[in-house]
């Protein structure tokens, strides 16, 4: 709360020049996005590639307003990003918790980080047949292939980053009073906040891969199964649709998670 | 100030770390509640870790302290520590770094009223929304003076606090010490191998120094300093003592041979 009244304190007149370099830095974002664009609708124009091979830019708009006509495009889109949600949750909770005990307490770190570093060496398909013989082919094994995803980037980024927090400002915190879970929440944490938050995107990152992979290998709905169908039935179209989709899904997730770490940076 | 200032005794106090190397030894001292003693030796010779026995930050192998004739076990909230470097948290500003001293079931409201009140008596009245960063070392180590005092403790332990400052800095950190010491009347232990920052604050000296081949120090001499603060720095009396305290830290006074005043 105190940081971002100083903020509105000092800040009052700096707040109209940020403003505008953010709008600036949101445009040069842009900039490439739009030259693709242009490049890929010369090269469905200028007739380098079949059709089939690279539709144009209208042709994948149409296959959205087909998508949408037939009420298929949000029923895809909903059911991965709630794959990818509980997932997230799951995977990146666990990740928090054990990457804590690991980070923080010598013993734990001892007995479980070598073999859970043994177990983030398996590539994430190798999973997916016993999770399949596990927990059949409903949503039980894309929802915890997400999280075994999710929660390898989170693990490990807050187990390092627990692990180093500055010790004279530990010793200052137990001086003043704090330990166990008020030393964690009020030291520790907030110290290690900027990694555990970079750790929540990457892991937020490889849920939408593990995503993919899962729904690749048997489903009847998400954008997976929509790129692997639209591969059979030879719909471009939709195929190029698919990795636009993930590709925005993903940045506004990682966006609206951004955001977040930046609320609760100025919280503190 | 509410609480009231309080004793410390060190009873056989013997410090031996996990690797073997005896720090302190046989360390017996009575301190005044009230009185401001400075604990001197060369470095390395164990005076931080005697503060840290005192602050409760560990546990002395041997012997016992007590505040207030009760003995230490574990963090003690009679006591305030303040740390050689300022070790403020950087994401609070200066008032939520101070506020971390406030003892527990403080109010909010007062609670910002006492942190208010003690930035405004270490000289940072406008810079309590300052981040860490954004002031300097000494306004820095002002901030963690503070956060010692919103504490109102028993003893306040001094753990070389201005060594880090520059020299100018430092004489106005002494004065201020000096100033807050007397107005909430605490207790002061102050760590510090400036013998001229003893002499210039300590109602008692305490020399700190190894006997070899008897590893660990123990209390060489203590030096009454029987002047009342404010003191002169130009005091003539304070010269003798400091050319002493010198002579017993292995600085002794230069041979006549190199005397060039007449």
């Amino acid at each position: 709360m105190t940081g971002r009244a100083a903020l509105g304190a000092s800040g009052a007149s700096r707040s109209g020049g940020r403003r505008s370099a953010r709008l600036g830095r949101l445009a040069a974002g842009l900039v490439v996005p739009l030259i693709a664009l242009a490049a890929w609708q010369a090269a469905a124009g200028a007739g380098v590639f079949t059709p089939s091979q690279l539709p144009a830019p209208s042709a994948v708009l149409a296959a959205v307003a087909e998508l949408v006509r037939r009420g298929e495009l949000w029923q895809h889109v909903a059911i991965s990003g709630q794959r990818v949600l509980l997932g997230f949750a799951a995977g990146a909770s666990v990740g928090l918790v054990s990457g804590a005990a690991v980070g923080l307490y010598a013993p734990v770190r001892a007995l479980l980080a070598p073999s859970i570093a043994a177990l983030r060496a398996v590539p994430s398909l190798a999973w997916v047949p016993l999770l399949v013989l596990w927990l059949g082919i409903a949503e039980g094994p894309k929802i915890v292939l997400v999280a075994i995803g999710a929660f390898f980037p989170v693990y490990t980024t807050v187990s390092a980053a627990l692990a180093h927090v500055d010790p004279h400002l530990v010793e200052a915190g137990r001086a003043y009073g704090l330990r166990g879970l008020g030393l964690l929440t009020r030291i520790q944490l907030p110290y290690a906040a900027p990694a555990v938050f970079a750790g929540l995107r990457l892991g937020l990152a490889q849920g939408w891969l593990f995503l993919v992979a899962a729904e690749l290998i048997a489903s009847s709905m998400g954008l997976g199964f929509l790129l692997i169908d639209s591969q059979n039935t030879g719909r471009t179209d939709i195929l190029l649709l698919s990795i636009l989709l993930l590709a925005l899904l993903g940045k506004t997730a990682d966006a609206l998670l951004g955001l977040l770490s930046r609320f609760l940076a100025g919280a503190t | 100030m509410a609480a009231t200032a309080a004793g410390v005794g060190l009873r056989g106090i013997g410090h031996t770390f996990g690797n073997g190397h005896t720090v302190l030894r046989d360390i017996e001292l009575d301190i005044l509640p009230g009185e401001l003693v400075a604990i001197l030796g060369p470095s390395g010779c164990g005076k931080s870790t005697l503060l840290k026995l005192v602050a409760g930050l560990e546990t002395p192998t041997a012997g016992e302290v007590l505040v207030d004739g009760r003995a230490v076990r574990g963090i003690d909230d009679r006591c305030a520590v303040v740390f050689q470097e300022p070790r403020l948290l950087p994401w609070r500003d200066l008032a939520g770094n101070v506020a971390l001293g406030l003892p527990k079931g403080v109010g909010r409201g007062s609670g910002r009223q006492i942190v208010g009140h003690w930035l405004d008596v270490v000289g940072l009245e406008g810079f309590h929304r300052h981040r860490p960063r954004q002031v300097s070392g000494g306004m820095a180590q002002r901030a963690a003076l503070a956060r010692a005092l919103v504490r109102e403790p028993g003893v306040l332990l001094l753990d070389e606090p201005f060594a880090a400052l520059d020299a100018l800095t430092r004489l106005r950190m002494q004065d201020l010490l000096a100033e807050v010491q007397r107005g909430a009347g605490t207790t002061v232990l102050l760590v510090t191998h400036d013998v001229d920052e003893a002499l210039h604050l300590a109602d008692r000296v305490v020399l700190l120094d190894t006997q070899p081949p008897v590893a660990g120090a123990t209390v060489a001499t203590v030096l009454d300093v029987p002047w009342l603060r404010p003191r002169d720095r130009a005091y003539p009396e304070l010269a003798v003592l400091r050319a002493d305290l010198l002579e017993r830290l292995g600085v002794p006074r230069p041979t006549p041979a190199e005397e060039t005043t007449p």
